[in-house]
């Protein structure tokens, strides 16, 4: 067996990858529903009804993808320059973090000043933090992957602290969690007798801006170029540590700014289950996505489903809600599997 | 300072260090031979968890202990397969393949745990691996007590210590390995089928990340716990390059490592008044990232890791 190049890909298969993904994941995902002695089929439609099948449903999906978006995108920019940003997780928690920390009384100005002033505040913090690995390799060399995976527990330990010692509101029954977001600060929500809010909206406009930077500014001329050939770059005049900074800063930003949106969109304060790993899984969307920033949009609000999905399944049928982390991780690996075979084919024999 | 001095004298201190480093040298051992032969696998923590779990379910529904650890190894192996026809056959990214295999056999492993296990706010145990005395060695003062009072599964990890470095660096299939993961190109010119000999390695080193979960559940404690393997599997992607690749520097580092997180839980004991236990507990990762630092600019990564090998190709 061996593999070749193809040289042009049909552009209906680039797109229907991520789709044939999903699908391969449900089947595979079959087997584990009958492993835990469910009919798939009735599993299945539960799930798309759980995630699709009232207004409600709908926007929980929509609201869960908020923060799967900014991570997408946080993984998508990064990944493209080949800076293999892990930490998307810890980044989010230092969002949340200095949302907290402005949001909680330190000001209070009218809505329109002070969401925009979360927002930033969020994307600094995430780019401050990640500004520690990048360092690291820029300057020492150190792998980025092992450090931005360590810093997440970091983090999560610090979130921790706060919430047990200065940061633990007295008004929470005991509960580790700080105090809410004052009223100004709240995003409002955009659809009535729901959870979706403005989060979404702030969501859709940085995956067009980011689509628009990559495709039309010098900025992201030298991302591209810097992932597909670092050497070839240098060669270019292209200052490989300077992209890899400006990429970090998109990266960690955008993923300080889901950590916003989830403290000051959905939960309303901060708490240790802020999120259910959406750093990950925003490398899952992502992928799917094949790194590009509208598409981060599309597989976003297609994994949020699922997870949206599988809850509501989880409370009528018998089957851990674990499946839909399964149903994720299947589709990452397939889609990987498939946009190899986009590009090359598999020569059998010699 | 003179407490923290006889505090290091103590064989109390000494066996857990052991304890805590016991997981660490099977997985930093099962990872460096991943890394030698060209492949990062960053499923790492996803393999340990479902080993963790594998070993542990095997027991708890009436198998014996060996057959468990037999069971999480060959439940590694399987993730490892995997891991080896996407970055190895199919030569997809290593970050990423590797990150799809810790989100899957993590979430696997919380599935099965959650269908086979019912719901209780205790969870079930098992009687783990007791204690064996290894008969005159242990009998050296404080250093016997601590390495030679321990289980046997500990026993197994410094055997294998002993066999990757024999089999890495004595025998011609190590040879074979180290070069897959520096020159591959070389390895083809010999007739050796490349792709083959990083698989078997993959394999082989995912294992002993599963027996190196399954240590925590099955000798370390008696319980599965969700997120019980906390970033362990990280903090061994950073030891193997603190060992730059050498089976006994990474026994060492991770004794050495396994001292710090001893003496970081004794001082959480006593120092729990004044400063906030969490910072104790996230000395571990900063000491991970220190040690990557320490090295960084002169680590000796293998040449060829990373780097996809397609039959054919020319460098």
């Amino acid at each position: 067996m061996r593999i070749k190049t193809r040289r042009n890909a049909p552009v209906w298969l680039i797109a229907a990858l991520p789709i044939l993904s999903i699908g391969v994941a449900f089947i595979i995902g079959a087997f584990f529903i009958l492993w835990a002695g469910e009919s798939p089929i009735n599993a299945y439609i539960a799930l798309i009804k759980g995630s699709l099948g009232s207004t409600f449903a709908i926007t929980e999906s929509l609201s869960r993808a908020t923060p799967l978006i900014f991570t997408g995108l946080a993984a998508a920019v990064a990944f493209r320059a080949k800076f293999w940003n892990i930490g998307a997780e810890g980044q989010l928690y230092c969002g949340a973090m200095a949302a907290t920390l402005v949001g909680t009384g330190m000001i209070d100005l009218p809505a329109p000043i002070m969401i925009p002033m979360l927002f930033i505040a969020g994307a600094i913090a995430g780019c401050l933090i990640l500004l520690v690995p990048v360092i690291l390799k820029t300057h020492m060399k150190v792998d980025e992957v092992v450090t931005t995976l360590l810093l997440n527990f970091v983090i999560l330990l610090f979130v921790n602290m706060l919430l047990e010692g200065p940061w633990k509101d007295p008004m929470a029954m005991g509960w580790p969690q700080a105090a809410r977001i004052i009223d100004n600060g709240v995003l409002p929500t955009i659809v009535a007798k729901s959870r979706l809010h403005l989060g979404i909206i702030v969501a859709l406009l940085m995956s067009v801006l980011m689509w628009a930077i990559i495709r039309f500014t010098v900025w992201g001329y030298e991302i591209r170029a810097v992932g597909h050939n670092q050497q070839a770059s240098t060669f270019y005049g292209i200052s490989i540590n300077k992209s890899v900074l400006m990429v970090a800063l998109f990266s960690g930003g955008l993923a300080g700014m889901a950590g916003v949106s989830e403290v000051a969109g959905l939960k309303g304060y901060l708490t240790l289950t802020l999120s259910p790993g959406f750093g990950y899984t925003g490398i899952a969307v992502a992928m799917l996505a094949q790194l590009h920033p509208i598409g981060v949009v599309i597989s976003a609000i297609f994994l949020a489903s699922i997870y949206v999905g599988a809850d509501a399944m989880s409370r009528t049928i018998d089957i851990p809600n674990y499946i839909a982390d399964i149903l994720v991780a299947i589709s990452l690996l397939s889609v990987l599997v498939g946009a190899m075979l986009t590009r090359y084919r598999i020569v059998w024999g010699k | 300072m003179m407490e923290l001095f006889e505090m290091m004298l103590t064989t109390g201190l000494w066996a857990s260090v052991i304890r805590i480093a016991t997981p660490l040298i099977f997985a930093t051992l099962g990872e460096l031979i991943c890394e030698r032969a060209g492949v990062l696998n960053l499923g790492i923590e996803g393999i340990m968890t479902i080993g963790a779990m594998a070993g542990w379910i095997w027991v708890y529904q009436g198998g014996d202990l060996w057959g468990g650890i037999v069971f999480a190894a060959i439940v590694g192996m399987i993730f490892g397969f995997l891991h080896s026809i996407l970055a190895v056959y199919l030569g997809v990214s290593q970050h990423v393949s590797g990150i799809g295999i810790t989100l899957l056999a993590s979430s696997i492993s919380y599935y099965a745990y959650t269908l086979i296990i019912p719901f209780s706010t205790t969870p079930p145990k098992i009687v783990p691996f007791s204690v064996f005395e290894v008969p005159i060695l242990s009998s050296i003062p404080i250093i016997g007590q601590a390495f030679f009072h321990q289980s046997a599964l500990t026993y197994l990890s410094y055997i294998l210590v002993i066999i990757t470095f024999f089999v890495l660096y004595k025998m011609p299939i190590g040879l074979t390995i180290r070069m897959a993961g520096e020159n591959p190109v070389a390895n083809e010119s010999q007739g050796i089928n490349v792709l083959l000999v990083r698989t078997g390695a993959v394999m082989a080193g995912s294992a002993l990340m599963a027996i190196g979960g399954a240590f925590l559940t099955m000798s370390a404690f008696d319980a599965f716990y969700f997120g019980m393997i906390n970033g362990r599997g990280w903090i061994c992607v950073a030891l193997v390059i603190f060992a730059s690749w050498k089976p006994g520097k990474a026994f060492l580092g991770a004794i050495l490592f396994a001292l710090f997180e001893a003496l970081q839980i004794r001082a959480q004991l006593i120092g729990a008044d004044v400063i906030p236990y969490q910072i104790f507990s996230m000395m571990p990762y900063f000491l991970s990232i220190l040690a990557m630092m320490l090295v960084a600019r002169k680590a000796a990564y293998p040449k060829a890791l990373l780097i996809p090998f397609r039959q054919g190709d020319r460098i």
